[in-house]
């Protein structure tokens, strides 16, 4: 079954989710929505053969009929407007915006529990990348705590990211305890201004208690990133996850040892650049999400 | 008589790094009382990496620096006590913390290219009715002209005082008068200079710094720092006072407390060796040195090439992780060749 979508927001974002929305089998891009006549994202649109709009989100409402899905690539207080209206209208909102209004979402960790949802947060490119880790991790036994440090170049942080670093650092904090299962969170975001640009980076500590089971842990991070290289084929391991003994007094507890992950996620550059790994990551997690919400549409005219 | 300058005494911050922040309630309240005594003007306390920073990426604190600077609070009697933040590390609700329990300055911290990320916290110190100071690190990356555009963000937000820092110990004179110097002409607020001493250059640079008009300078007891250390604060005191500039500040009894609260912890680093001169010369941030040392020893590698490594990277402040992925590398023999 093919779900029909819209793209809400004409930046770099949306223009990159527009590549990747036309290369998929299940979801049909009904328009690119903005509010500026005269933004290049919806004349590289047209230029593709998408319907493009500068009428906002009250254009997404007239239609309403056509569309199952939204995708706000906007900003989190936009979406903060959009999205009573699109529920309103009977539209699933996926959220690639700092918004927090629906639950938080990765892809390989809790999408499943999430499909029905009428609106869906994909949290941040720093969550995106790190919190399944942790999952994994907290698949084998319990973790105190979580850190992440996840760095991106310079060039691929907006001013969106920078004028709200502290949500952003937050937001993806919490997602280490809500998605990843750790006790205590916490999360560095780092900038990087090399030339040239560097791919985003993200390097995942982990506490283990007493008792863990390091092969248990090893294979189960080495799976989790397999499974998200499936949607995100630029993500990996930067080499085997390493092991160091402690104790670690942490925020979340005494920890025994800890597991450290180095990852790198080289963008697939389908509009943004390939060092733009951070900014990939969030629209490939997007139409995964999608592509999921159609699968289950299938699953349920079966059942 | 009006000070040529305003001294930030670091010690009990940029110190912390060479005691892997583990500073104690009673030595934090034994050094503010005789900084402050000695008549220095601001003392910064906060974990080494700024509030929150207390992490497996940098090393936890011994003791939450909350619990630090109340006791600093307590201690002082004339001296502001003064925290840093780096935004994306610390948090708006530390620096909320913080004000509440009686710190006056905020300093906030970016990389030098990258001010627009402190315009939050810049804006919530004055807020807060705190004094902001905005502080760009690793500015001899850039040339003076470009460090001109991101003070002006940075003044533009609000800042009282904008720092050159100098986080490497990586500047000549002649980068500390060029860069100091411009700021100094074009902007409205004060402009500050940090120094470390790799290059065996702090109290000169400072004194550089001054003559070109800087209004605020930072120093360390006993060069206590990251790397090298920092500009040690009773050498400069008594270098100003032998100049006749006068910080009203008491150098003999800053020397004192150096020599008797300072000198005795035995620091792990602070010294020009030559992991300490690597440091400046690379260009490479000053508190990787000792996560520098551990990864060398522990996987074998020679801490030298891992700092020339980071530096071939520019690897910026914040970054400790990349020390494990390059000694990994290089145990392995596969450091990438620098692009």
């Amino acid at each position: 079954m093919t779900l029909s979508c819209v793209v809400i927001g004409s930046g770099n974002i949306g223009t990159d989710l527009v590549n990747k929305l036309l290369r998929s089998p299940s979801l049909r891009l009904r328009a690119l929505v903005g509010i500026d006549p005269a933004s290049e994202g919806l004349a590289r649109a047209r230029a593709l053969g998408v319907e493009a709009t500068a009428e906002g989100v009250g254009w997404v409402e007239r239609h309403a009929g056509e569309i199952d899905l939204a995708f706000e690539a906007t900003s989190a207080k936009v979406h903060a407007a959009n999205a009573p209206r699109l529920r309103q209208a009977g539209i699933t909102a996926v959220d690639l915006t700092p918004a927090r209004l629906g639950p938080p979402v990765v892809p390989t960790v809790n999408l499943a529990d999430h499909l029905d949802a009428p609106n869906l947060n994909l949290i941040t490119c720093g969550g995106q990348a790190t919190a399944p880790i942790v999952a994994a991790v907290a698949g084998t036994c319990p973790v105190p705590y979580a850190e992440i440090v996840s760095t991106v170049a310079s060039r691929s942080a907006g001013p969106g990211t920078r004028q709200n670093i502290d949500e952003f650092t937050r937001t993806t904090a919490r997602s280490l305890e809500e998605v990843g299962g750790a006790r205590h969170g916490k999360a560095i975001i780092v900038l990087n201004p090399a030339e040239p640009p560097i791919l985003m980076r993200n390097t995942v500590f982990c506490g283990l208690p007493e008792g863990y089971d390091q092969a248990a842990v090893a294979t189960a991070v080495e799976d989790m990133v397999a499974q998200v290289a499936r949607y995100v084929p630029g993500y990996r391991l930067k080499g085997a996850p390493l092991f160091e003994e402690g104790p670690f007094a942490t925020p979340g507890g005494p920890a025994a040892a800890r597991v450290v992950t180095l990852l790198e996620v080289e963008g697939a550059g389908d509009y943004l650049p390939s060092y733009a790994g951070n900014l990939d990551i969030m629209t490939a997690a997007a139409v995964r999400v999608g592509e999921a919400m159609a699968e289950a549409k299938v699953a349920g005219v079966r059942a | 008589m009006s000070a040529a300058f305003r001294l930030t005494d670091s010690t009990l911050r940029d110190g912390s790094h060479a005691l892997s922040h583990q500073f104690t309630v009673e030595q934090v309240g034994a050094i503010v009382r005789g900084l402050d005594a000695a008549g220095v003007p601001v003392i910064e306390v906060s974990h080494g990496d700024g509030l929150g920073g207390s992490s497996f990426n940098y090393g936890f604190s011994g003791t939450d620096e909350r619990e630090l600077v109340s006791a600093a609070v307590a201690a002082t009697t004339r001296a502001r006590i003064a925290v840093l933040l780096l935004p994306g590390i610390g948090m708006a609700d530390d620096l909320r913390d913080m004000a509440g329990r009686g710190a006056q300055v905020a300093r906030v911290a970016t990389h030098c290219t990258e001010a627009d990320i402190a315009e939050q916290h810049i804006r919530l110190a004055k807020r807060l009715g705190m004094e902001a100071v905005g502080f760009l690190m690793m500015s001899h990356m850039i040339e003076p002209g470009q460090l001109l555009a991101q003070a002006r963000l940075m003044e533009s937000y609000g800042a009282d005082c904008v720092y050159v820092v100098d986080s490497a110990g990586a500047m000549t004179t002649p980068d500390v008068r060029a860069r100091v110097g411009l700021l100094a002409e074009r902007l409205g607020c004060q402009v500050g200079h940090h120094a470390h001493n790799n290059l065996s250059l702090a109290v000169a640079n400072s004194l550089a710094a001054l003559d070109v008009g800087a209004a605020q300078l930072d120093g360390c007891l006993a060069g206590l720092g990251a790397g090298a250390g920092n500009c040690p604060t009773e050498v400069l005191l008594a270098t100003c006072d032998k100049l006749g500039l006068r910080s009203g500040v008491d150098p003999l009894r800053a020397m004192a407390t150096a020599e008797d609260l300072v000198r005795p912890l035995r620091p792990s680093m602070g010294v020009i060796d030559r992991a300490g001169l690597l440091l400046g010369y690379a260009g490479v941030y000053g508190s990787f040195l000792l996560h520098a040392q551990r990864a060398a020893a522990r996987f074998g590698v020679d801490v030298g090439e891992i700092l020339l490594e980071l530096g071939r990277r520019q690897v910026v402040g914040g970054q400790e992780d990349m020390i494990i992925d390059v000694t990994l590398g290089l145990a392995r023999g596969q450091a990438e060749v620098p692009a």
